[in-house]
């Protein structure tokens, strides 16, 4: 070759060549992508932090009007707020723990079926959610009720001779509450299950691992992270519920949502419920983070590996 | 310091397999003897049942008829976890949960070996695939080729007595697969392991294997050594699989092979009479003067379609008289450069007797 093309770095000697440009383009792009984001950030804004903000500001005025802390001292004060706080817990603990163990089967076997029974399957699980939980619940003491189908068919058969107390206390709350929130463990875990690898299965075997062992030491561990996050939205969905333990509590198991219900439109005490709002969501989000903080740091692992 | 695998390598041998699926038919009537300590590779394209016959050697899936014999004892039936086969899998299958010692170790854990042995084995294992020290590792944080550095160790720690792997190199960049070809290579000669690996890349295969099974639609075509199957295949299938190959029909007649009207040299007699394929390896060809010829080359006029450098070689697409296409492939030396020639000129082919393949027409 006989011409000579110049090298690259002799050509251009100044190495702040557009820059001023291109900063400006790229400050251009950032406040388009902020334009972009403007209507969902206002969203959030007018109905998540000025009601909530709204509830903070309510709860700290008493009935009078004056500014207080007496809505707050209320919880340490009166024995009716801390019982229906541990009943609460209580109620919120023995239902997820009831969800985890009729679920995690349940979610097991779809997730083994094959894909075609599988999704036959899961509209039944799917289908309750289509239903009003007034109705379901309402169904559900149609059944459990002292002179319902369960007692009807035990007496009947024999096997008791006094009909069983199902409905209208705590045993209610839980049957009714267990059977509306299984959907909101069962799918995330079943979701979860489905991403597990079959060849990570396969290799625990191959390895001389038995099924039960297989079972224990690699798909168990590895669907954690679906049934953490099916445990917190039931969990967490179980401290605000109001329709089931009205309905199927008899006024006996009285739940926070309940309390509020009646702070404010039975007593008219806006300051009181509140506070009960406030401590509601102070205790939901101290919960979400200790699970993440339980949780989180195998989570991760597991679906970062991914 | 190595682990000590030779001694316990057993042959396998599988009669008579049957596996169908509803109503396609994967395997039928397969067998297959492996020899001890043997690198035996099942090659052949997807959907050829390879995968299949890996997975029923492993247990699981089950065939529908035959019989697997490991040393002379009966596995057909015996569940996965009882056979003590090593795999390493396509996509590696280590436990995401787990570090990778933990992985490793996950085979001596479920055969209750202590603590102790567990930790001098794992460490061993992982000095032999070159990862020493990076035990406390979560899978998450290493490469692609350690990975599969780690799927290695964990199949071969417990000393099994026979190891499978499934593509195991076809996630990897072409230069870390060969690479990691010529350490499994190494790695294989030192533990002596019976090995049946699968692969659909006829390179790999040739570069590794001890002998290769070419399957297809089910079947095992042909089984010999890379060499064999590279200079005398038995089918058009395993011919066209194995290398680069040009295919001229030819027919056989009066004892001798005959190409359209021209009479074709060959090393070995005449076949039976019949339409048979000349199989033509491009590096077997090679560009002749006129006159030149000698007594065992076969001589095939051409014109030039195109030529194409690469460097340490060249490769020129010509067509001859009925249009059929031909590749030759040769080096870049002096004197072939000298006389290479131009596109749409007029060319001789040569091709010795002793190369000429032929093949059944099939279909």
């Amino acid at each position: 070759m006989s011409t000579q093309s110049a090298l690259p770095n002799e050509t251009v000697a100044d190495r702040t060549l557009n820059t001023r440009a291109l900063r400006a383009d790229a400050r251009r792009e950032e406040l388009r992508l902020l334009a972009l984001l403007s209507p969902s950030l206002l969203l959030v804004f007018a109905i998540i932090i000025v009601p909530v903000g709204w509830l903070f500001w309510l709860s700290l005025f008493d009935e009078t009007g004056a500014l207080s802390a007496s809505n707050y001292a209320r919880f340490f004060e009166q024995a009716s707020y801390v019982k229906t706080f541990v009943t609460t817990f209580k109620v919120a603990f023995i239902v997820t723990g009831a969800c985890v163990l009729l679920g995690y089967p349940l979610a097991y076997m779809l997730s083994q079926l094959p894909r075609r029974a599988a999704s036959i399957c899961l509209i039944f699980v799917i289908l309750p959610f289509w239903t009003s939980v007034l109705v379901r619940t309402y169904a559900w003491l149609v059944i459990l009720q002292r002179k319902g189908l369960i007692n009807s068919w035990l007496i009947d058969l024999g096997v008791i001779s006094q009909p069983l107390s199902l409905a209208n206390n705590f045993s209610g709350v839980v049957i009714g509450m267990t059977h509306i929130l299984l959907p909101f463990l069962v799918l995330p875990l079943y979701a979860s299950m489905k991403t597990i690898d079959t060849d990570c299965l396969r290799a625990g075997m191959n390895l001389g691992a038995g099924p039960v062992a297989t079972f224990r030491q690699i798909f168990f561990p590895l669907s954690l992270p679906g049934l953490a996050s099916g445990v917190v939205i039931v969990f967490v969905l179980c401290l605000g519920f109001f329709v089931t333990p009205a309905l199927m509590g008899g006024g006996k198991v009285i739940m926070w949502a309940m309390r509020m219900e009646q702070t404010t439109s039975l007593y008219s005490n806006w300051g009181a419920g509140a506070a009960l709002g406030v401590v509601l969501l102070a205790v939901t989000l101290a919960l979400l983070g200790l699970f993440q903080w339980l949780l989180g740091a195998r989570a991760t692992g597991v679906w970062s590996s991914r | 310091m190595i682990l000590s695998i030779a001694p316990s390598a057993l042959p396998i041998s599988m009669r008579a397999i049957e596996k169908r699926f509803g109503s396609v038919h994967v395997l039928r009537d397969l067998n297959l003897d492996v020899e001890a300590g043997e690198f035996l590779t099942l090659l052949g394209p997807s959907g050829s049942g390879k995968t299949t016959l890996l997975m029923i050697l492993a247990g699981f899936t089950r065939a529908n008829a035959g019989s697997i014999k490991v040393g002379g004892d009966e596995i057909i039936a015996t569940p996965p976890h009882r056979r003590n086969i090593g795999m390493v899998f396509q996509n590696y299958a280590l436990f995401p949960h787990m570090n990778v010692s933990h992985n490793i170790a996950f085979a001596l854990k479920q055969r209750g070996v202590a603590a102790k042995e567990t930790a001098e084995r794992v460490e061993k294992a992982l000095e032999m695939v070159k990862l020493a020290g990076l035990g406390e590792r979560r899978v998450d944080q290493l490469s692609g080729g350690q990975r599969q550095r780690v799927a290695l160790a964990r199949a071969i720690v417990f000393e099994p007595r026979i190891v499978l792997m499934d593509e195991p190199l076809s996630a990897l960049d072409k230069g870390l697969r060969e690479h990691m070809q010529i350490e499994l290579r190494a790695l294989h000669r030192r533990l002596g392991m019976t090995t049946v690996y699968v692969t659909h890349d006829q390179r790999e295969a040739i570069t590794m294997s001890d002998r290769i099974a070419v399957m297809n639609a089910g079947r095992i075509e042909q089984l010999d050594r890379p060499e064999t199957l590279y200079s005398a295949p038995k089918t058009q299938f395993v011919a066209g699989f194995i290398g680069e190959s040009n295919f001229v029909p030819v027919e056989s007649r009066d004892g001798s092979v005959w190409y359209e009207d021209r009479k074709i040299r060959t090393a070995a007699p005449a076949p039976a009479a019949g339409r048979y394929l000349m199989v033509v390896r491009p590096e077997t060809l090679r560009l002749v003067e006129n006159g030149e010829a000698a007594d065992n080359v076969n001589v095939l006029s051409a014109t030039v379609g195109d030529i194409i450098y690469q460097g340490d070689s060249f490769v020129c697409y010509a067509s001859l008289r009925d249009g059929r296409q031909l590749t030759l492939r040769d080096y870049c030396r002096g004197d072939v450069l000298a006389k290479m020639p131009a596109p749409g000129q007029p060319i001789n082919l040569g091709l010795d007797a002793k190369d000429t393949i032929l093949v059944a027409a099939e279909g």
